[in-house]
């Protein structure tokens, strides 16, 4: 039972960082295909502004299910860690490269050091997410044997499945930026941007729903488990992400942008609680069951208390940022940043 | 516990037969070289935001520009290793999978908690760092103060928690191994392990001066460069005045973390204090080099260790003598590491009684301390402190660190026993090393274009934002 309950609030952690971080990621990504530096100046002034306040608390949610994984589940967490530590180091390093150069973006002036650090932030966008994507299709196809370094290091994350998880993750991701960027870009009054942002949400949530469709074949040859569990327990899962998809979709068609975002976010969340819920009880495909890769009870039973405290403080905390920068701005009054930086210098 | 070293283990046994030398040694490397990286940025990160509400607070207070543009400035700062900070941070989470599956497969469930209560200190931290850093313009002064003071309770919160999970490393408690496997687990005792105590206050310190003197240096550079304006003053005093009362307790919390030791860690006391030989009077040597068994070449103050000890030249001392050999760590690096941290200590704490000195003569005939005689010289010293007190940082971290070999758990669990043995960790380190390469030249451009104020705000603004190139 205690497992259990780690699991699942393991599970809603992978899926906030699925969402919120996945935004970011996304936002990475249309930076990177945004244009030329004039012409892509109002699209990365949009992103910039966006996820400028926020990426850092979501990337947070990434902190939260590695430590939630070895605290739960250690062998589990020391398996996957020690075969998957190629792609796992690829992705580790994107996150550098994104996060630091994101803030370095932010503080240069001239262009060159802007499209430097730019290109940086953007480039690590799109391949984190894809080698994270790769990691998760590699514990979904069976191929990280419990125990040290015991599966392939280099077959456990190049493979059907594997690419898969990768190409799903960047699509779901862009899709997601879109989705969300769209209804800022309107909520700001920016008519074009808006219009121009769902026309990629539509396009990168039918790439996404295709990718998807093809994974079905891809998974009946090369991940026989994980399709039995899809086709069956969890299908009512893969159902409610194909309407809530598609849902989405119509919303984006019809201009309804904020009421598109909960029907995206149903649509990607539902995938991965699929992919659990297809996998469950098994941890390791083949391997280990979530009952016998668990901690102590004493373990579970204190980080689940540290986690339901913890939330008491959070989620205020988080309702305050987000509702902080979801309003417009109120004029700026005397004493605002660039007034008083010229007055004094 | 340490028959319990004998205690045969099946999976980290089948794995250390695949284990090279050179792996080993890599993943060492990259452990080490991204820890004492990160460990920089994680002081500034925990010192920088108080000292930053002071100037914002001084500024509200007075009305003084200069301390407004101040605290603007090092928010700015802020941000840039805040960043920075999280990402290596995150680097260093994974690593522990990565390099030491080993010790988390095993004992991952043992220190999850402090990590987990880490995990929500450093949340809240992003989170106020956002509303901070964005909301300058969006909240009345008083407030936007307000909403910086959960960081600086988190930045130290965080600290106190990870510096609690190495400390377990050096005590481990709070489980029972039996055939191999770790069972009745109680993971607040290993949270509060008997070394909790004096490593964290020392390691918080230690932030705090970090933070106060690296950023009050780069001011005294400013002074000494003749712009001794109200701007670069205040940016000097603040700063250095934090960090001047900090130091000397931290000489006390020290003291308390090397008796500690006496206690608990002999044998890393014993490699600090190049004792081998156990015994009463033991000298305590400065320098030196360890030789055939012995410290040689140093600098001795006769039973100087045993008073520092338990007060009494009587007080006997444990050597490296009641230590298997194949256990002991590096004498000479970790004796050095010690020596060179608490030189430079007792060089801070001068420095700050300097500054209280010219300040009472100051009150008394009316002077500044920067009009007065010796000022260059005071400068110039506190210029050196900044760095200084980096040094002494990594000191500090490798005679804690270096002490502990060649366990990963005290007494318990080799390193050798921990490290991942999938081939091509080499690879990985110089992957990592070229990308922090990058990022340390990246920051260090950064963070100097920001001392040079230009007009791009790190944190835009709202009205801000049409006026400056994104590219």
């Amino acid at each position: 039972m205690l497992a259990d309950t780690a699991l699942a609030v393991m599970w809603v952690g992978l899926t906030c960082y699925a969402l919120f971080g996945g935004a970011d990621f996304g936002a990475g990504v249309w930076d990177l295909l945004a244009g030329g530096s004039r012409r892509g100046l109002p699209q990365r002034r949009l992103i910039e502004h966006s996820i400028g306040p926020i990426w850092e608390a979501n990337h947070v949610w990434l902190i939260f299910v590695i430590v939630l994984l070895w605290s739960a589940f250690s062998p589990v967490f020391a398996a996957v860690m020690s075969t998957l530590y190629l792609p796992l180091t690829l992705a580790a390093l994107g996150i550098i490269a994104r996060g630091a150069a994101f803030a370095f973006r932010k503080a240069s002036t001239e262009l060159w050091q802007q499209r430097l650090f730019g290109a940086c932030f953007a480039l690590s966008s799109l391949v984190t997410p894809f080698f994270l994507g790769t990691v998760a299709g590699a514990v979904a196809s069976g191929r990280v044997p419990p125990g040290l370094a015991a599966g392939n290091v280099i077959t456990s994350w190049l493979n059907p499945t594997s690419a898969l998880g990768g190409v799903l993750a960047v699509t779901t991701c862009a899709h997601l930026a879109a989705v969300y960027l769209c209804a800022d870009a309107a909520r700001d009054g920016e008519r074009a941007l808006a219009s121009a942002f769902a026309r990629r949400a539509v396009v990168s949530g039918l790439v996404s729903g295709a990718v998807a469709g093809a994974g079905i074949a891809v998974l009946h040859a090369d991940a026989p488990e994980l399709f039995h569990g899809l086709t069956h327990r969890a299908l009512p899962l893969v159902i409610l992400s194909v309407v809530a998809g598609l849902l989405g979709l119509a919303l984006l068609h019809r201009n309804r942008f904020v009421l598109a975002r909960p029907a995206s976010a149903l649509a990607v969340a539902a995938i991965l609680w699929a992919w659990g819920a297809g996998q469950y009880p098994a941890m390791l495909v083949g391997g280990t069951t979530v009952h016998q890769a668990a901690s102590d009870g004493a373990v579970l039973a204190a980080c689940l208390v540290v986690l339901a405290v913890g939330a008491l403080l959070l989620v205020p905390s988080l309702w305050l940022l987000y509702a902080t920068f979801q309003r417009r701005a109120p004029a700026a009054g005397p004493g605002s940043s660039s007034s008083s930086e010229a007055s004094v210098d | 516990m340490h028959h319990l070293a004998a205690a045969p283990w099946q999976v980290a046994a089948l794995a250390v037969d695949k284990v090279s030398e050179g792996d080993l040694a890599a993943a060492r490397a990259q452990m080490g070289f991204s820890l004492a990286w990160h460990i920089v940025v994680a002081c500034l990160g925990v010192g920088l935001p108080a000292l930053t509400l002071l100037a914002e607070w001084y500024g509200i207070r007075t009305g003084n520009p200069a301390h407004q543009l101040l605290a603007r400035r090092w928010a700015r700062a802020m941000g840039v290793l805040f960043a920075v900070g999280a990402v290596s941070g995150t680097i260093l989470s994974f690593e522990m999978g990565l390099l030491w599956p080993g010790l988390m497969g095993m004992f991952g469930q043992v220190i999850g908690l402090p990590f987990a209560l880490e995990g929500i200190a450093f949340f809240i931290e992003a989170i106020f760092l956002g509303i901070y850093l964005y909301a300058w313009d969006r909240l009345p002064p008083r407030r936007h103060l307000l909403t910086g003071l959960p960081i600086v309770v988190a930045g130290v919160a965080s600290a106190f928690f990870v510096v609690c999970a190495n400390a377990w490393m050096n005590q481990p408690r709070g489980f029972v191994l039996r055939e191999g496997k770790v069972v009745d687990v109680d993971p607040w005792a290993a949270m509060l392990n008997p070394a909790s105590p004096p490593q964290t206050v020392h390691m918080i310190l230690a932030a705090f001066m970090v933070a106060s003197f690296l950023t009050a240096a780069v001011y005294a550079v400013a002074l000494l460069r003749g712009r001794r304006d109200a701007y670069h003053k205040a940016g000097f005093y603040i700063p250095f005045t934090l960090g001047a009362v900090v130091t000397p307790f931290q000489l006390v919390v020290g003291d308390w973390a090397a008796r500690f030791l006496a206690e608990f860690q002999p044998a890393k006391l014993a490699a600090i204090e190049g004792v081998f030989t156990t015994g009463s009077h033991v000298p305590l040597t400065l320098g030196g080099i360890a030789r055939d068994d012995a410290l040689r070449y140093g600098l001795e103050i006769p039973n100087g260790l045993s008073l520092l000890v338990g007060y009494s030249p009587s007080t006997v001392v444990q050597g490296l003598d009641k230590v298997p050999r194949d256990q002991w760590p590096a004498v000479t690096g970790v004796h050095w590491a010690f020596d060179v941290m608490v030189g430079i200590g007792l060089f801070l704490l001068a420095l700050g009684a300097w500054l209280l000195l010219s300040w009472w003569r100051g009150r008394r005939c009316r002077g500044e301390l920067l009009d007065q005689r010796g000022s260059r010289l005071f400068l110039t010293l506190a210029a050196i402190g900044g760095p200084a007190s980096v040094v002494a940082l990594e000191s500090g971290w490798c005679v804690t660190e270096l002490g502990r070999q060649p366990w990963i758990v005290w007494g318990i669990m080799s390193v050798r026993d921990a490290v991942n043995p999938a081939p091509g960790l080499m690879t990985g380190l110089w992957l990592v090393l070229i990308v922090y390469a990058g990022m340390t030249v990246a920051t260090v451009y950064v963070l100097r274009r920001l001392a040079k104020g230009t007009a791009v705000p790190l944190a835009p603004q709202e009205q801000d934002v049409e006026s400056y190139p994104v590219v």
